[in-house]
């Protein structure tokens, strides 16, 4: 090892400003190598809602859903079930294993503007997102026979997508809770009985009348009912309850990733 | 130590050595109740530029928590931590500011030139790329993926990091640990020009002896304070400088009694002695006990010394 020369010793105040949107574009770009290089998780994430769909929407599916044909209400279903997916493990798993490491530490001491942590994360479980959304419309219109108007096809795109916030506060808050080796097990643990009980895998008028009695605790319920509406497929409410309950989950969340966040301080260093 | 008391807030206006980094009668204590743990109490440090200063201590003794507070990691519970002046955890203080802690955990599918790029981006002024590559010995390595290189190249990315910003205080967790001595003895040079090129440079060690030959300064730390702080020669006139051991049946309680004599021990027929000179302690052993035998007179290791400052502020507790 050599010593650079003292270049810039005394960088007074006139030093070129950071630029901020290379900052987030640098780390959004690099959480989504550290996923592609690691490609179980992508494959998981992905793979699970589209061959659930292919399974039950359009291999057994045929009949009709809610008013609509099953394969338009199962995109819709299982469309939120894969951001869900996405934005649970995106961040849940991620911060889990991140924030006990000197990673992290490094991270927190460096001048890194704290929030382009997040940006990267959020613009990591969209794309995911969108990836899972795309593959599911493909197969609607084409295995599905899926037929809509442009505009039912985009809001029902735009809503799963913006559907990712509550579940992504929601996967921070696990982050902070749950140890990092435990962290994917614990989600799957909530994760797919939540979905599955929130009416994602089957429609929600077919299951059990205890499980639709439970149904409208659980934010996954909302959020379908909110993709399910942009098909005409809604049951129970109007759109403005879904979506005041899903940010009272969001602030709900948000509140008990930031109590981990201070936790973790006083946690890091002993 | 000086205290000076000056203000902070331009360091642009030219005092001759400002004050980089500082500890204001820092405290942190973690948990609360039965189950508090005082990490470090009441701690004052602070750093100047173009001075290595060697925070030294056992483990637990509070370091990790010092450099924690000093760089923003933590706040303190008590008393003021100050960085450039301002903050430890404003972003504008961070900017000027290079840490190499013992870290793990560093995403193993990015490589090195994305990691030193990412790093990079943060600062104002950063570094030019290849002067990192080259500073940090990765020539050659810039395509490699971080999971891929061996510790010791891993270390050295951790370096690259820590002088991607250009910055004029660098400290560094632990730098040494786990290194061999060729390497140790590298690193060590590698901070002294940083020093030299009118940085500061502050690190942690348990290892008393580099501390010793490469240190401007050594603050030792133990149970959370400051124990003895000043030039390496400083630190060591306030140990014993000669231990004297003899096989005798004097007890500990009288030998305790001798001129100039800092601690005696018993371990078996053995007495051990530190003791500031060795001769009035022989002359007092030898007039009492004719027949002691064995006797034999060392310069204490330093670790030793080291192990005499700690538990002397044990006995005073």
């Amino acid at each position: 090892m050599t010593t650079p020369a003292a270049t810039a010793t005394t960088t007074g105040t006139a030093a070129p400003r950071t630029s901020l949107a290379r900052i987030f574009v640098t780390e959004a770009l690099h959480e989504f190598l550290k996923l592609i290089r690691i490609p179980i998780f992508a494959v998981s994430t992905i793979t699970l809602p589209v061959m659930f769909y292919v399974l039950f929407g359009v291999a057994l599916g045929g009949g009709e859903a809610g008013g609509v044909g099953a394969t338009t209400y199962m995109m819709a279903t299982y469309g939120s079930f894969g951001v869900i997916g996405a934005a649970l493990f995106g961040f849940g798993v991620s911060v889990a294993l991140e924030r006990g490491q000197g990673w992290m530490r490094l991270k927190r001491v460096s001048p890194m503007p704290p929030q382009a942590y997040f940006v990267a994360k959020v613009a990591m479980s969209t794309t995911v997102s969108a990836l899972i959304i795309g593959a599911l419309f493909v197969l609607g219109a084409t295995l599905g026979g899926v037929r809509m108007p442009a505009a039912q096809w985009f809001s029902l795109g735009l809503v799963l997508v913006l559907g990712a916030l509550p579940f992504s506060a929601m996967g921070l808050a696990f982050g902070y809770l749950v140890g990092p080796n435990s962290a994917p097990a614990m989600l799957n643990l909530f994760y797919l009985p939540m979905a599955f009980a929130s009416g994602l895998w089957i429609p929600i008028h077919q299951l059990p009348a205890f499980v639709q009695g439970i149904a409208p605790a659980l934010p996954p319920y909302h959020f379908a009912q909110l993709a399910l509406g942009t098909v005409g497929a809604a049951e129970g409410g109007p759109a403005a309850l879904h979506i005041v309950v899903l940010l009272a989950f969001t602030a709900l969340f948000l509140t008990v990733a930031a109590w981990g966040f201070r936790r973790d301080e006083g946690r890091t260093y002993g | 130590m000086t205290t000076t008391q000056q203000t902070h807030d331009d360091l642009s206006a030219g005092h001759a050595a400002p004050v980089l980094a500082e500890l204001l009668s820092a405290s942190k204590q973690f948990g609360s109740g039965a189950a508090t743990v005082q990490a470090v109490r009441g701690l004052d440090l602070e750093v100047r530029p173009g001075e290595l200063l060697a925070l030294l201590g056992p483990n637990g003794a509070g370091k990790s928590t010092a450099i924690g507070m000093l760089t923003g990691l933590t706040a303190p519970t008590s008393g003021r931590a100050r960085l450039f002046g301002r903050d430890p955890r404003d972003v504008r203080a961070r900017r000027r500011l290079g840490v190499m802690l013992q870290a793990s955990g560093v995403p193993q599918t990015l490589r090195v030139r994305e990691l030193l790029t990412e790093f990079r981006g943060y600062y104002p002024a950063p570094l030019p790329m290849a002067q990192v590559v080259t500073a940090a010995g990765l020539d050659g390595l810039e395509g490699r993926m971080f999971g891929e290189l061996s510790g010791g190249q891993q270390r050295r990315v951790l370096f690259g990091i820590t002088l991607a910003g250009d910055p004029d205080l660098l400290v560094f967790d632990e730098p040494t640990t786990g290194l061999d001595v060729e390497a140790r003895r590298g690193l060590w040079a590698t901070l002294r020009d940083l020093a030299r090129s009118g940085r500061g440079v502050v690190l942690t060690t348990h290892y008393l002896e580099e501390a010793d030959a490469q240190a401007d300064r050594i603050v030792v730390i133990d149970r959370g304070v400051v124990i003895a702080q000043g030039t390496p020669a400083e630190i060591k006139a306030q140990v014993p400088g000669r231990r004297v051991r003899a096989q005798t049946s004097v007890s500990v309680a009288v030998a305790n009694r001798w001129p100039g004599v800092a601690r005696a021990s018993r371990e078996g027929p053995w007495l051990e002695l530190l003791t500031g000179s060795a001769e009035p302690a022989l002359r007092a052993l030898l007039d009492l006990d004719p027949h002691a035998t064995g006797v034999t007179v060392a310069e204490p290791s330093l670790e030793e010394a080291f192990l005499a400052l700690t538990t002397d502020m044990e006995a005073a507790r």
